[in-house]
Parts: structure tokens; C-alpha cells; sequence
């Protein structure tokens, strides 16, 4: 792209002064960095208008399904019930009530709740990125004969619909092998199948495989054993990508509500999704809509501060979930 | 390649070499149990609830199962049941009915979105976080959340904004003819952002040369979009158009937590049956029937796959 500039500038370099000559391959990098309209498109003046009528609408547009559902919830949070129901549009006609966060978080016992999604977050959270580095790493760094098959049986389940599990593995957690007892109202029940990621396990393989083998032999030959070469120098290495697998993991058991409905009955232990729906027609509008807040900050949270990693992958992940 | 295949075939034709080579000793010190030992959270986890589940759901599709008294094989009478049951029938409309809905609303807007998002380039990272916002609210809170906005009042959220320009107060999920279009404006609301963001990525890779050369030959604006844009991402289109159908034919959580199926069964999905025979029957788990309709519909979705790579494949070679 940029190669363009050094052919054109002798040209000019006589003619033109330095300001100009400066400007000048600006305007060429623009034309690098140019969309379906050119530059030159932009300079006609219908165009011009248009294009800022549809940008302010796009603009318009986002703002008001990306973030107004979004205001609507927390200012919602923090109004009193009444005028939530009779004026739901209107801001504060009646003041404030902040009561309804504390209301939800002791009365309804959000913050028990809360703090079970968080367990059941971490919890999924170290099995898959456990399950997940383990496996890459003899799979892609240490190579076994009999790989090739394991890896292809881990690619296959990514063709299997998550449906197809729901009730074998529902009697697995029921009577799970060899423990004797059903995992049912543990969090074992959520954490363990959460490991069976596909797409973790290939996200991580591809990454281990595109590490410089060279530093492998190189531990080797400085007498690091097979432990040593993971911990130190693999696991090190990995960080973008295991940074990645770890908030598509918290965001992931985060969402989840399926599953965590069917294995945790017990209310003591349930996470947000599955108590919420149950809480609704019992809870008073206004600390409802303050405790669909309180489980929205933490994913919202996560999100602001790990944007590029949502929005340079996230598509992956949510084509694959749907 | 070749040469490491020959050393192959020479070890191979010397059968004192590769009795070493299978030599349990030599295995364990050639780091052989190593190996095993980082494989084994994979493998049993894969196992147990990856593996072993596939299998057995194939197995149980036919078997009478109800977890009191042991498994007995009845051949195919779990996808007779199945056919006989009319709700079957009124799942299949209704899921189709969804997938199309979601088609007409969700397909065209994320690509229109996408590509006006990538003209705008000062903008575009702010555009990006916005559209993506509703992806990252968790889906049951979305659900719950339009749910209260979908309110039949006319003091409800949508019926308040509809009353402003002068329309009476709709039913929304309160009647069989709208619910399943409030559920698809839903998900499609909840789900546009990912697809947004897999063509903006699609687009930044659309060679800038390709728009230079079309403007060359006199191409219109919209010249551009038709011969350049929407060619190039041909390939990712036909992916996310797959990927949707997939996923809508398993839609679950809006209609569990919006209707539960209702107004008589207008929202009943094959999901939300398969959840139904095995989970909420009243004459105790139906396991094996909803097995069996779960892998009626994995296979349906294989074949439906294969058939469409097939044919976007036999386009794209034209």
C-alpha cells in the first residue's frame, strides 16, 4: 500500500514545497486505509450530505438499541416501583429510591446469588483452562503417536449440537462413574462438564503450535523436563490466549442458565440466571429491576475493560454458541 | 516428508528396531506416561461428559429408560411416539416459522449495520462497543429485561413508545399471533452485535485495490457495494447465514423464559419439547423419546449442513 509514495515523490520532490509534499502522502495513506467510498467520493457534496445523514442515523440507531435498553434498566433500578409501572419513560418523577439495591441484594439474597455465579464462574473457569492447557500441551508440543486420533475426536465434538448431550449427560451427572453418589446440587455439576470445551482445546492447540519450537529445544538442552518446559516456559508464553479462553470462560458461565437449571435445584446454590426467572413474580418491580442491575455490572464490567478481546474473537465464539 | 517415510519403511522392514519401538520400557523412558499423565484431565473429562454422553444418546434413543427400573431396548418406538405426537408437528412449524422470522429480521440488518460501521472510520471502535452491548448482557436478563418491556398495558415500555405516534397497545407475547415475532425481534435485538462484528472484520480484509480498480471502470457507489463488497464476503456470508439456520432450529431460552411454549403452543420449539419429554412429564422422564428427538435433529442439521456446502460450494466455483 505504501509503497506507492516513493515512486510518486520524486516526481514532485523539485516542484513541490515540504509542507505540501507531506500532505500529499497523507492524502495517499488515507487512500490506503479507504472503504467502499474513496476519498474522492467524499469530496462531492451530495455524497458528503448523505453519507453524515446516514451516519448520524446509524449513530442514532446504535445508541438507542445498544444503550438505551441498558440506561432504561438502571435508571429503572433506582425508581420507585409505582412510577416505574404507571410512566416507565419518565426520568425521576417522583425521586429516587435507592432502596431497591439494598432491598435486593439482602431481602432477596441477590448477593448469595451473586456470589454462587462467581463460584460457579471461577470454578468452570480453572477446569476448562486446567483441561485445556494440559491437553494442548501433549498435543501440540509433546506429540504423542496416538494424537492425531485424540485431537480429531476433540474436533469432532464441535459438530455435535449441545442438545444432543443434555440428557445423557444429565444422567452422567445423576450417576456419574465410579464416585457412587450424584453430583446433583454440587458445583461439581457445573464445573466438570464445562471442561469438555472443544473450542477451548483447539484455541489453545493452534496457539502452543505456533510458538518458535527452537526455545523448546533450547529448555531441553538446559535440562528442563517435561514439567519444567510447561510451567516455565509454555504456560509463560501463552498469556494472550489464555487471557482470551479466560474471559470467553467467566462470560460464558456467566450466561449460562440451561444447564445450571436442570443440576442446581437447590436454591441455596443457584446462580443468578436460574434464580432470577424463579424470583420474578414474587418480587416487587422496582428491587427486581435493581437485581437484573446488579447480575448485569459484572459481564458489562468485564466487557469495557477487555473490549479488544471480545470484539477480535468474540465473534467466534458467539457464531459457534448461537 | 519422503525421506522421514523411507526411514519409516526401513524400521519397519527390521523387526528387531520395531519391537523396541513398542517396548513398554522404552515408552515410559521415552517420556511415553508423561505424555499420558497431561492428557488425562482431556481425556477424562472428554470422556465422561463429551464422549461417552454422544454415544449414549445414541443408544437411548432405543431404549425405555426411566431411571427406577433397567434400560430395555424397544427398537424404534421412541421415534414412532415421536411422529404420533402432534405436538411434534406444531413444534417443527413453529421453530421453522422462527428460523424464518430471524431470517427476514436478523440476517440483512447485522450486514447493512456492518457496512455502513466500516465507512465510518473515526467512529467505528464506539459504534463497535455499542452494537455489541446487547451480546454481553446475559441472556436471561435480556430475556426478563423485554420481557417487562413487552408489557400488554399501555403503560408498558413499548406499548408507551407505540402510544406516542398513535398506536393502540399490541398483545406482544400475550397472544399466539405475536408472540413469536416479539420473540424473534428479541433474539435477533440479543444476537446482532456477534454477526456485526465477524463482518466488520470480513470487510477490513476486502483489498482497498479492488474498490480502486472498480472506480477505474465507473462503478457507482453502489456499483461497488454489489460487484466488490457483497463478492468478497461471499465466502463469510455463507457461513453466517449456516450458522444462524443452526442455531435458530435449537432456540430454547426465549421461549422457556418468555411463554413457555404458550399461548396454546404458538411458541412450542423442538427444544423446548425435547426439554419437556425428559424434564416436566408429568408421567415421569420420557428420556429415551427425548433423546431420540435430539438426535433427529442433530442429523437433520448434518445432513442440511453438508447439502448447503455442497451447493455454496458448486456458486462459488462458478
Amino acid at each position: 500500500m505504501t509503497t506507492t509514495i516513493p515512486a510518486d515523490v520524486p516526481l514532485h520532490e523539485t516542484i513541490e514545497p515540504e509542507g505540501k509534499r507531506a500532505k500529499r502522502a497523507r492524502v495517499v495513506l488515507e487512500d490506503a486505509d479507504r472503504g467502499i467510498l474513496s476519498p474522492a467520493d467524499w469530496r462531492r457534496p451530495h455524497v458528503r450530505i448523505v453519507g453524515t445523514v446516514f451516519n448520524v442515523i446509524l449513530g442514532i440507531s446504535l445508541v438507542i438499541i445498544g444503550l438505551l435498553p441498558l440506561l432504561w434498566l438502571l435508571k429503572s433500578a433506582v425508581t420507585p416501583t409505582q412510577d416505574t409501572l404507571t410512566n416507565p419513560l419518565s426520568l425521576f418523577p417522583n425521586g429516587l429510591a435507592w432502596s431497591n439495591i439494598s432491598k435486593a441484594w439482602n431481602d432477596v439474597q441477590i448477593g448469595s446469588f451473586f456470589f454462587n455465579t462467581i463460584w460457579m464462574a471461577v470454578g468452570e473457569w480453572a477446569v476448562q483452562l486446567l483441561v485445556a492447557t494440559t491437553g494442548g500441551y501433549a498435543l501440540s508440543v509433546l506429540k504423542p503417536r496416538y494424537g492425531k486420533i485424540i485431537s480429531g475426536l476433540v474436533l469432532a465434538t464441535l459438530f455435535v449440537p449441545a442438545v444432543v448431550l443434555l440428557v445423557p449427560l444429565y444422567l452422567t451427572i445423576l450417576h456419574p462413574p465410579l464416585i457412587g453418589h450424584s453430583l446433583i446440587n454440587t458445583f461439581w455439576a457445573v464445573w466438570l462438564p464445562a471442561g469438555a470445551s472443544a473450542f477451548n482445546v483447539l484455541l489453545v492447540m493452534r496457539f502452543f503450535d505456533s510458538l518458535p519450537r527452537e526455545v523448546f529445544e533450547a529448555a531441553r538442552t538446559d535440562g528442563a523436563g517435561t514439567f519444567r518446559l510447561f510451567w516455565s516456559i509454555v504456560l509463560p508464553m501463552s498469556k494472550p490466549i489464555l487471557g482470551v479462553v479466560s474471559v470467553f470462560a467467566i462470560n460464558a458461565a456467566w450466561a449460562d442458565f440451561l444447564w445450571p437449571n436442570l443440576v442446581l435445584t437447590d436454591i441455596g446454590i443457584q446462580p443468578l440466571s436460574v434464580r432470577l426467572p424463579q424470583i420474578q413474580s414474587s418480587t416487587d418491580l422496582g428491587v427486581y429491576l435493581a437485581a437484573l442491575t446488579i447480575a448485569t455490572l459484572i459481564p458489562v464490567v468485564i466487557f469495557l475493560i477487555f473490549q479488544r478481546t471480545f470484539l477480535r474473537g468474540g465473534g467466534l465464539g458467539g457464531a459457534v454458541k448461537g | 516428508m519422503t525421506v522421514d517415510t523411507a526411514v519409516k519403511q526401513h524400521v519397519a522392514a527390521r523387526p528387531e528396531r520395531q519391537k523396541r519401538r513398542h517396548n513398554p520400557i522404552t515408552w515410559v523412558q521415552r517420556g511415553g506416561l508423561t505424555t499420558l499423565f497431561f492428557l488425562l484431565p482431556l481425556l477424562i473429562i472428554f470422556g465422561v461428559f463429551s464422549w461417552t454422553p454422544i454415544v449414549e444418546s445414541v443408544v437411548m434413543s432405543f431404549q425405555k429408560t426411566n431411571l427406577v427400573t433397567p434400560a430395555v431396548f424397544v427398537g424404534w418406538d421412541n421415534f414412532v411416539a415421536i411422529f404420533q405426537d402432534p405436538l411434534f408437528w406444531v413444534a417443527i412449524r413453529n421453530t421453522g416459522y422462527f428460523a424464518l422470522l430471524a431470517l427476514l429480521f436478523g440476517y440483512p440488518i447485522p450486514l447493512i449495520a456492518a457496512v455502513l460501521m466500516s465507512e465510518v472510520k473515526r467512529m467505528k471502535g464506539f459504534y463497535s462497543v455499542l452494537a455489541y452491548l446487547p451480546v454481553i448482557i446475559p441472556p436471561v436478563v435480556s430475556v426478563l429485561l423485554w420481557k417487562i418491556f413487552y408489557d400488554a398495558s399501555a403503560t408498558g415500555v413499548f406499548n408507551a413508545i407505540l402510544g406516542w405516534v398513535g398506536i393502540p397497545p399490541q398483545p406482544w407475547i400475550q397472544d399466539a399471533a405475536t408472540a413469536m415475532p416479539s420473540l424473534v425481534l428479541e433474539a435477533t435485538w440479543a444476537g446482532a452485535g456477534g454477526t456485526i462484528i465477524i463482518y466488520l472484520a470480513a470487510l477490513t480484509s476486502v483489498s482497498p485495490d479492488l474498490y480502486d480498480a472498480a472506480e477505474v471502470d465507473g462503478a457507482s457507489i453502489w456499483g461497488k457495494i454489489w460487484h466488490v463488497t457483497l463478492p468478497q464476503l461471499r465466502g463469510i456470508l455463507f457461513i453466517t447465514l449456516i450458522l444462524q439456520i443452526i442455531a435458530t432450529a435449537q432456540v430454547f431460552l426465549q421461549p422457556f423464559l418468555f411463554t413457555g411454549g404458550g399461548p396454546v403452543n404458538s411458541t412450542t420449539t423442538i427444544l423446548l419439547l425435547i426439554y419437556q419429554y425428559a424434564f416436566t412429564n408429568s408421567l415421569g422422564g420420557a428420556y429415551g423419546q427425548a433423546t431420540a428427538l435430539s438426535l433427529m435433529l442433530a442429523v437433520f442439521l448434518a445432513i442440511l449442513s453438508i447439502v448447503y456446502f455442497r451447493v455454496t460450494a458448486r456458486w462459488s466455483d462458478n
